[in-house]
């Protein structure tokens, strides 16, 4: 009854492989800035804090072609990637995992900053004063106890990616196979006469992916909860 | 030896604060709120700076303004027991205190771990997450966590305040073992006279930032010029004295001190124990000669040192009973009566029944050994 075709499998795979690779690509800068929007009171923090949040305020497809512009081939920075790696963003699945992170990555730090805002810091300085130094205290105190915030950042995040339509759609093209993800496969289902049924089914899938990923994250949650609150019996 | 000479100054608050105190035993920082003791004792942990100054424990440099030294906390090895805790909640007890000691060289650590768990009776609680803790237990695993980073001195900023009386009496007995038992010297910071008197070998007062006095516990409480910080209702001297004899008859026990012998209601503690007794100075009166007919006990012989009064009705005699420091709060007009100067003899008449059992604490180490009671 319910069966997906080659190219809906595949923009379903590929919708994934986005939004994964998205995730774990921008992690790591999501806790560092949000570690340093936190924590540290540097010059131009009110800079910094403004261009991570600029991609919540942007139409994606300004984001999507101020991306085209700098990382596609003859892009300032996508010539440099070229030349010296081979790497080509534009058209290609990696150039769209580039594009959800970039439009996902405001949620990413935003959920990491309220987390490290809830840590105590005065277990930090407890920890400084059983001789760990910063960069220790970090990841054996701060990140353990952000990791609540680290994991609904990273869902919010890998939602936002896999709903990706308009950075993607500007930066990397719409190719079957190549660069269309869920929600580029349903606008070419709408545009075709007689994709309603094809359109239905990528719905669902959608449908049952956020569900999916938010029912993950909500059991996630609690598990780490349970192991800081010392499972209350 | 620790030598603190440093000062800080902001808007609200500042501090200029000199003195130098032996490393061993317990040293408290005395002092009402707001007198610079947190200030000071976070300056000496590394987790404030001072404006300029030296602090330094022995011949090792921990802050020093001019030569810019300033070693992290991390880097000081001095343990910090916070008034808070502060236990890690993701870790099981076991590794909270793993901590700190996994983070000292092997070369370095004097204390092992199976002796801080014993000693601070833990090890039922190892598997458990610092959520599952009483108040009580919180604050013993705090302790461990910081002795098993084998400090060289352990701070502890009001490790009590946040406790009730029967979890109070429970820690009290393992801070005073650190010392003796361990070779643990520790800088206390409290503004709870009663843990002043029961855990002190010396004091240093601080009021407005500064330092107000600084000597061995039973001459600062003692001291009349001290009296309005130390609490002019509690105002009294300490005494350590040694344990007798029991009269099971009267239920009393008798102790003898450098002043001579001293009568108290029954102790629980063994004959040869040391104990050090407060008697507080609204419960000693004078006497010119011994009375005769009188239901009072204990009548000690002793001179008058001092006489400290103002144009209120009472005044403060120091006294000197053998060498022990007594004081005695009696109104101006005794005094005139009594002819009192400084050199005079006279008796001090102190009521068995005004010592109260827990105003005697047990000094000497081999304490540990008897049963623990509560409350």
């Amino acid at each position: 009854m319910f069966s997906l075709t080659p190219l809906e499998s595949e923009a379903l795979m590929l919708s994934l492989r986005v939004g994964f690779w998205a995730v774990l690509g921008s992690l790591p800068f999501g806790l560092l800035i949000a570690w340093l929007l936190a924590r540290v009171n540097f010059p131009g923090r009110a800079i910094v804090n403004g261009i991570v949040h600029l991609p919540l305020v942007l139409p994606p497809v300004v984001v999507g072609y101020l991306l085209l512009v700098t990382l596609g081939r003859n892009g300032p920075v996508g010539s440099l990637f070229h030349d010296w790696f081979g790497w080509t963003f534009a058209f290609t699945w990696q150039g769209a995992a580039i594009a959800s992170a970039v439009v996902a990555f405001p949620l990413m730090v935003r959920s990491i900053r309220l987390g490290l805002d809830l840590v105590d810091r005065k277990l930090e300085t407890a920890a400084r004063t059983l001789g760990a130094n910063r960069f220790d205290v970090f990841w054996s105190v701060t990140v353990p106890l952000v990791l609540p915030g680290i994991l609904t950042g990273s869902v919010l995040a890998f939602a936002r990616s896999i709903g990706e339509f308009g950075a993607t759609i500007t930066f990397v093209s719409n190719i079957p196979g190549q660069t269309q993800t869920l929600p580029l496969a349903l606008y070419s289902a709408t545009q075709a006469p007689g994709g309603d049924e094809a359109a239905l089914r990528i719905v669902l899938v959608s449908c049952i992916l956020a569900f999916a990923a938010l029912a993950t994250s909500e059991l996630l949650a609690r598990h780490v909860q349970r192991r800081l609150t010392g499972g209350t019996p | 030896m620790i030598d603190v000479a440093i000062t800080r100054r902001r808007k609200k608050f500042s501090v200029e604060i000199n003195f130098s105190a032996q490393d061993d035993g317990i040293t408290t920082l005395f002092g009402p709120s707001g007198s610079g003791k947190s200030t000071l004792i976070d300056m000496i942990a590394g987790l404030l700076r001072a404006d300029s100054g030296r602090i330094a424990l022995g011949d090792r440099v921990l802050f020093d303004s001019e030569k810019g030294i300033n070693l992290p906390p991390e880097q000081r090895h001095l343990g910090y027991v916070f008034q808070d805790a502060r236990l890690f909640p993701h870790m099981s007890v076991r590794s909270n205190l793993r901590y700190g000691m996994r983070r000292r060289a092997a070369s370095q650590r004097r204390l092992a771990e199976a002796d801080v768990v014993d000693l601070l009776g833990l090890e039922h609680l190892l598997a458990r997450r610092p959520a599952q803790l009483s108040g009580g237990e919180r604050h013993r695993v705090a302790i461990g966590r910081a002795l098993l980073t084998s400090p060289e001195l352990l701070l502890m900023d009001e490790p009590l305040a946040s406790l009730d009386q029967p979890r109070k009496n429970e820690i009290l007995p393992f801070i005073r073992r650190l010392p003796g038992e361990l070779g643990m010297p520790v800088i206390y910071v409290s503004h709870a006279l009663e843990e002043v008197i029961r855990l002190s070998d010396r004091v240093v007062v601080l009021t407005d930032g500064g330092v107000r006095a600084i000597g061995p516990v039973e001459e600062i409480l003692s001291r009349p010029d001290l009296a309005p910080l130390t609490g002019r209702f509690w105002a009294g001297a300490l005494i350590e004295a040694r344990v007798t004899a029991h009269d099971e008859t009267y239920a009393l026990t008798s102790l003898t001190f450098s002043g001579g012998a001293f009568l108290v209601p029954r102790l629980e503690h063994p004959v040869g124990a040391s104990v050090r007794i407060r008697v507080r100075s609204r419960d000693v009166s004078l006497a010119l000669e011994p009375p005769k007919g009188s239901s009072v006990l204990n009548v000690i012989p002793a001179t008058v040192r001092e006489i400290v009064s103002d144009d209120q009705a009472q005044a403060d005699i120091v006294l000197d009973a053998g060498g022990s420091r007594l004081l005695a709060r009696i109104t101006r007009k005794s005094v005139a009566t009594l002819d009192l100067k400084e050199g005079s003899s006279v008796f001090a008449m102190i009521k068995a029944v005004s010592v109260e059992r827990p105003s005697v604490e047990r000094t000497d180490t081999a304490a540990q050994e008897e049963p623990q009671t509560h409350g």
